[in-house]
């Protein structure tokens, strides 16, 4: 009665087929990027040292190390972080907590998706409208993470609202039964069991923000400059756009240096996103509920 | 109120008020995520506002409809005739994402099928992890690349004089936007609930024929959206553009020429720009285009994806 009839057998043919089709598209995306970052690790290691790391650059940029770029971008991401993340998780808050499902929700949604979606140069042009020219930082660290924060709120506001709406509804419920207030039993049961989640997402963020450049290339970040930032009105140096300086503007720079910068700046971006991807798998492996 | 009895001549509501501290609060509180909720909107606002803003006076004074859109000529810097047309700068914004677009279209919805239809357990999640990565790689690093591995390469392989040009740019930018379309795709996928594969498994289908016929057509608006959110990622696109498409003024005959994009020619003369000359002026007005272009991409995705939600 369950005899494979030819049929069956075709079938499974085709299906074995298809399979390995996709398994080949699959494979063909990724490999090449692996052998691409691959290259990126042995030309660029051999530059890497201690000193290439804490130096600053000299010769006109054609030797030494980067260590005023990795300051600044600390600088950029920290100031940045400190805007986008109380705004975001404000905002979070307010879609998974208290807005409705109706027009007005939706209006946010879109021009959260907007935001995410608008051309970095875009952002760029708005910061230099906006925060350097109207407000007058000037090109300074204020006017660049200012820029950098608004374009990637939609980060922090897409992590922490996911990671809200995933703590089960009825332990708010069981908060509001005690007569607390909708902000007791916010601060009280909702932020302590979405925490980790909102973490994770802001780890996220750190990665994104400190691999752009087109938004802080006319708002705070500078070429060279051989002081370290002092406040968030200096200008800085900044690792990605000092990548885009030693490969693109400066002549006669050694062949093995811009290796050393990218895989630097590469390696910053996905150990950041590593360690967020790690949380995220240990945290559903916890999770009580 | 223990211990004291309500009589009609009472103000009642003086005594249910619940407005102590922690009402007063919560109130604000309520104020102040409501100004985060709203600050999304706020933003996309100003952007447009300040962007206009400072292009403004180029549009109301130099701003020639016909030569800006069909004019190939873009020589913004000439001191007697400066022209301002943007064709070329159009063409060479849509070969390049349009070549990264049949680069990465169907390999990233490939890989998203075979991710969410076909892989199982650790191979799935370990895929999963590695596009999520790949997708993590900052834009100057992708030009980066196109300068330094692909250029070389592109000149080996295919014999000509200059490997920066729009395939090496299209390669780049198709291998950028893929993984956001794979997992974009792949959401898509997960979102066509598992009652359906069921039924048809149930029916004698393989895993194949589960796929093609009943998955895909379930979830062809997600898909679809998924796509377009890659074009309007493509299309402005910066750094890696800036990079590896050679930058030179050109309507692209052949994939081997050099084009300048819209986003990389902002980026490349903003700073040499006197703040409100006509030229500085201009930038501006090219990026009021570029900002309109991507909202009605984005808009467009988000009515395609939620349509089918509703439905």
């Amino acid at each position: 009665m369950f005899e494979t009839s030819e049929l069956n057998v075709h079938n499974q043919r085709v299906q074995r087929l298809y399979r390995t089709l996709f398994l080949m598209m699959t494979l063909l995306l990724i490999l090449p990027v692996l052998l691409i970052l691959g290259t990126l690790v042995v030309k660029g290691g051999s530059v890497i040292s201690i000193d290439f790391l804490f130096t600053s650059p000299t010769d006109g940029m054609t030797a030494g190390g980067l260590f005023p770029a990795l300051f600044g971008t600390v600088w950029l991401v920290a100031v940045a972080l400190l805007i986008s993340v109380p705004l975001g998780i404000a905002a979070a808050i307010y879609l998974s907590e208290y807005a409705g499902e109706n027009w007005f929700t939706r209006i946010i949604n879109l021009a959260i998706i907007n935001l995410a979606g608008v051309p970095s140069i875009v952002h760029a042009l708005f910061g230099v409208g906006a925060f350097v020219l109207f407000f007058k930082f000037g090109t300074s660290i204020l006017a660049a993470s200012l820029t950098l924060a608004i374009m990637t709120l939609p980060v922090v506001i897409v992590a922490t609202r996911e990671s809200l709406t995933a703590v089960p509804h009825a332990f708010r419920e069981a908060c509001w039964n005690m007569g607390a207030t909708r902000w007791q039993t916010i601060r009280r049961v909702v932020l302590p069991n979405a925490v980790s989640g909102i973490l994770t997402g802001v780890i996220l963020e750190v990665s994104r923000t400190a691999g752009e450049t087109a938004p802080i290339m006319f708002t705070g970040a500078v070429f060279f400059t051989p002081f370290l930032p002092q406040s968030v009105f200096d200008q800085t140096m900044a690792m990605s756009l000092h990548l885009f300086v030693v490969s693109t503007q400066v002549p006669g720079v050694p062949e093995d240096l811009p290796y050393g910068v990218a895989l630097v700046l590469i390696a910053m971006v996905l150990i950041m996103n590593s360690v967020s991807i790690a949380f995220r798998m240990y945290l559903r492996g916890k999770k009580k509920w | 109120m223990p211990g004291k009895q309500l009589t009609k001549t009472d103000d009642l509501s003086a005594a249910f008020d619940r407005r102590n501290a922690d009402w007063y609060i919560d109130k604000l509180v309520q104020t102040l995520v409501f100004i985060g909720g709203i600050s999304a909107i706020i933003f996309v606002i100003a952007i447009f506002a300040f962007v206009t803003k400072e292009g403004f006076g180029f549009l109301l004074d130099r701003f020639d409809f016909q030569e800006f859109f069909t004019s190939p000529y873009w020589y913004p810097s000439d001191e007697d005739a400066p022209e301002y047309g943007i064709l070329a700068l159009i063409a060479g914004t849509a070969s390049v994402t349009g070549l990264a677009m049949l680069v990465a279209i169907p390999f990233s919805l490939g890989t998203a099928v075979f991710i969410a239809e076909f892989a199982s357990g650790k191979t799935r999640e370990g895929l999963k992890v590695l596009v999520e990565l790949l997708a993590a790689i900052p834009s100057v690093v992708w030009g980066f690349i196109g300068l330094s591995i692909m250029n070389p390469i592109i000149i080996d392989v295919f014999d000509v004089p200059v490997g920066l040009n729009v395939l090496n740019a299209g390669i780049i930018l198709g291998l950028m936007a893929a993984p956001i379309m794979t997992s974009i795709a792949e959401d898509a996928l997960k979102a066509v609930p598992d009652r359906y594969r069921e039924a048809a498994e149930a029916m004698g289908a393989t895993r194949w024929q589960v796929i093609y016929k009943t998955v895909l057509p379930a979830a062809k608006n997600g898909l679809l959206g998924a796509v377009l959110l890659g074009v309007g990622r493509g299309f402005g696109e910066t750094m890696a553009v800036l990079m590896a498409t050679g930058h030179s003024v050109n309507i692209p005959g052949s994939v081997f020429d050099s084009v300048r994009a819209l986003t990389a020619t902002i980026a490349a003369e903003l700073g040499e720009t006197a703040v409100g000359s006509d030229h500085y002026q201009v930038l501006f007005t090219i990026g009021i285009f570029l900002f309109l272009i991507t909202f009605v991409i984005n808009l467009t995705a988000d009515l395609i994806v939620r349509g089918i939600r509703k439905g």
